[in-house]
């Protein structure tokens, strides 16, 4: 029965592509998949923008929003209706375009935004069997696709000509550009292990089970350094906090989307929020174990509710981030990705290759972590003797 | 000639002759990534997955990026008011056109077309990956360490700071520095250490 419960989507979609014409049937099943990702990950949209209110106006000790529920009742559901006022707030506001902006690379930038982020969304695989299009190089088809969000906000913030946006646009893209390098490092080194670009095979290799412990990556030394650095990298290409320099309201008031507003203004929210859930999806499969239970004896649980709970632990995660730890500065923000990241990405592909040739045992995890940690502590070390940083000394008014 | 041929076809040759031919300099530059998607596209058509993805990684990740950065640091966004043909350009369609016949007439007589067209071959990840890691493996070794090696530099340039952080050249600057930018007492960050500022 939980078998039938697991593969409950799977099955209706095939069910529903069999009522269609033979010469239909790809078309149909292609439709059915697309459809579904905007469906579900839009709703998550939805579900998020409130949680995030609220998860950081009850850290910042506040109530956030609490009144909207079902419109037209008066079920309340702790506020959680609040985006359907939100949405047709933006879609009923009025669309100003600068006079002096670029019209046509004005218009165009959210869009080419929300194409390669919901194309991303192709090849993550969100349960047993349910992947849009299972390609061979699926995580090169991610990246590939994601390197196209950096191009419109450089035409968000051009075409605004606005100093604020362009500000924005050249501080993004050169910290997207700066992380992303880290952020492919890290995940090579699962690619080593598996020896497949393949989302399902990578899957695969983790849905195993010792003493009802599963085999995910993130349990092995150059897998949470992996992972670490994936997250940290993940929060810089996504623009969240700490790392929101490029939309900082204080400096540059919205940075590449200061002139965008009523709708397009909410398609980049969106393009922003569905390219984390994006991202946090791919971390999930990397390193996480992708659909599969941590626990054997867990492993009725549907695959899918496994995927989704993983990615709203994730997203909270980013929420509590962004709620605790203040703005970096632009050369921090640069020094710790090619200082700090980039050489323990390197250093951890060498872990990886040694835990790789090193066979099963118990030397391979001394081994491993001995190198990933004592270069950590070295670097940090390191760098820390850089900053030249003395005693703290307070001036008090006389 | 296939429907999506003909469409990524069209729109390839669109937006390559933008490329050429507007005004505004990032406008060409877009109209080029729209090109160079073109032929991811194409590739992808023709099965080759992995060369598709990498055009994409590569071209519109990366060097459209760069295109449009070099673009944006050096020139401002006036646009030129000279002519978009430059005096000769009869010319240079005359050169062009035999060059391009020229090319037409050796590829027409070349042995090359009278080939029966071998089999297509079966090119998935992981048979280009066995390929880089047996045939080809020491032009990806030596790409591997130049790309390494090039990185690191990189990090390494930048691992320098400020040029009065270094204590040789910053000797004559401190007591200067000390007083007119930084008050002894103010900010948090103590400069007890030899070696001046932060």
């Amino acid at each position: 029965m939980f078998e039938a419960l697991d593969q409950i989507f799977v099955t209706l979609k095939h069910e529903a592509v069999g009522f269609s014409p033979d010469a239909w049937r790809p078309f149909v099943s292609a439709l059915i998949s697309i459809s579904f990702i905007p469906l579900v990950f839009a709703t998550l949209f939805a579900f998020v923008t409130v949680f995030e209110r609220k998860g950081i106006g009850r850290i910042q000790n506040r109530y956030g929003p609490n009144r909207v529920g079902i419109p037209l009742t008066k079920i309340r559901l702790c506020g959680f209706g609040q985006f359907i006022p939100d949405g047709i707030k933006s879609l009923t506001k009025e669309d100003v375009v600068p006079y002096a902006a670029d019209q046509v690379v004005h218009f165009l930038a959210p869009v080419v935004l929300l194409i390669p982020v919901l194309l991303a969304y192709a090849v993550l695989p969100v349960g047993r069997n349910m992947t849009a299009a299972d390609f061979d190089a699926g995580l090169l088809f991610f990246f590939a696709v994601g390197g196209a969000v950096e191009l419109s906000v450089f035409m968000a913030g051009w075409s605004s000509h606005n100093k604020y946006s362009l500000l924005g646009a050249m501080r993004a893209i050169a910290q997207m550009i700066s992380y992303e390098i880290p952020l492919i490092l890290s995940a090579v080194t699962v690619i080593m292990i598996v020896g497949s670009l393949k989302l399902a095979d990578i899957v695969a290799a983790q849905n195993q089970y010792t003493h009802g412990l599963a085999h995910w990556f993130v349990f092995t030394p150059w897998g949470l350094a992996g992972f670490i650095l994936f997250f940290i990298a993940s929060l810089a290409e996504s623009n969240r906090s700490p790392f929101d320099l490029p939309e900082a309201e204080s400096e540059i008031i919205a940075g590449y989307f200061t002139e965008y507003s009523g709708f397009k203004f909410a398609l980049f929210f969106l393009g922003e929020y569905l390219g984390m859930f994006a991202i946090s999806g791919l971390g999930i499969t990397l390193f996480l174990g992708g659909w599969t239970a941590p626990f054997s004896f867990l492993t009725w649980v549907p695959s899918y509710l496994w995927f989704f709970a993983k990615l709203i632990a994730l997203v909270f995660t980013f929420i509590w981030i962004r709620a605790t730890l203040p703005r970096l500065r632009m050369d921090q923000l640069m020094n710790f990705a090619w200082k700090f990241m980039l050489p323990l990405a390197l250093v951890n592909i060498v872990a990886t290759g040694l835990w790789h040739f090193m066979g099963a045992g118990s030397l391979r995890w001394v081994v491993c972590s001995a190198l990933i940690f004592g270069s950590y502590a070295i670097l940090g070390w390191g760098l820390m003797q850089n900053q030249k940083l003395g005693k703290r000394t307070y001036r008090y008014a006389e | 000639m296939s429907l999506p041929f003909v469409i990524i076809a069209i729109v390839t040759l669109f937006a390559a002759a933008a490329a050429m031919s507007l005004r505004n300099l990032v406008h060409c530059a877009l109209s080029l990534v729209v090109a160079l998607a073109g032929l991811a596209a194409l590739y992808l058509t023709l099965d080759a997955q992995f060369v598709g993805f990498a055009q994409i990684l590569v071209y519109v990740g990366a060097v459209a990026i760069l295109i449009v950065f070099a673009v944006l640091l050096t020139r401002s966004d006036a646009t030129p008011n000279q002519t978009i043909l430059s005096p000769g350009w009869g010319i240079g369609i005359v050169v062009s056109a035999v060059v391009f016949a020229t090319l037409g007439w050796a590829t027409l007589n070349s042995t090359g077309l009278s080939k029966e067209t071998p089999p297509a071959p079966i090119a998935t990840v992981k048979n280009i990956g066995d390929l880089l890691m047996t045939q080809y493996v020491l032009p990806l070794e030596v790409i591997g360490l130049l790309l390494t090696a090039a990185m690191i530099g990189a990090v390494i340039i930048a691992m320098k700071e400020e040029p009065f952080s270094n204590p040789s050249r910053s000797r004559g600057n401190e007591a200067h520095l000390s007083t007119k930018l930084e008050p002894p007492h103010v900010g948090s960050y103590g400069s007890d250490k030899e070696g001046g500022r932060s």
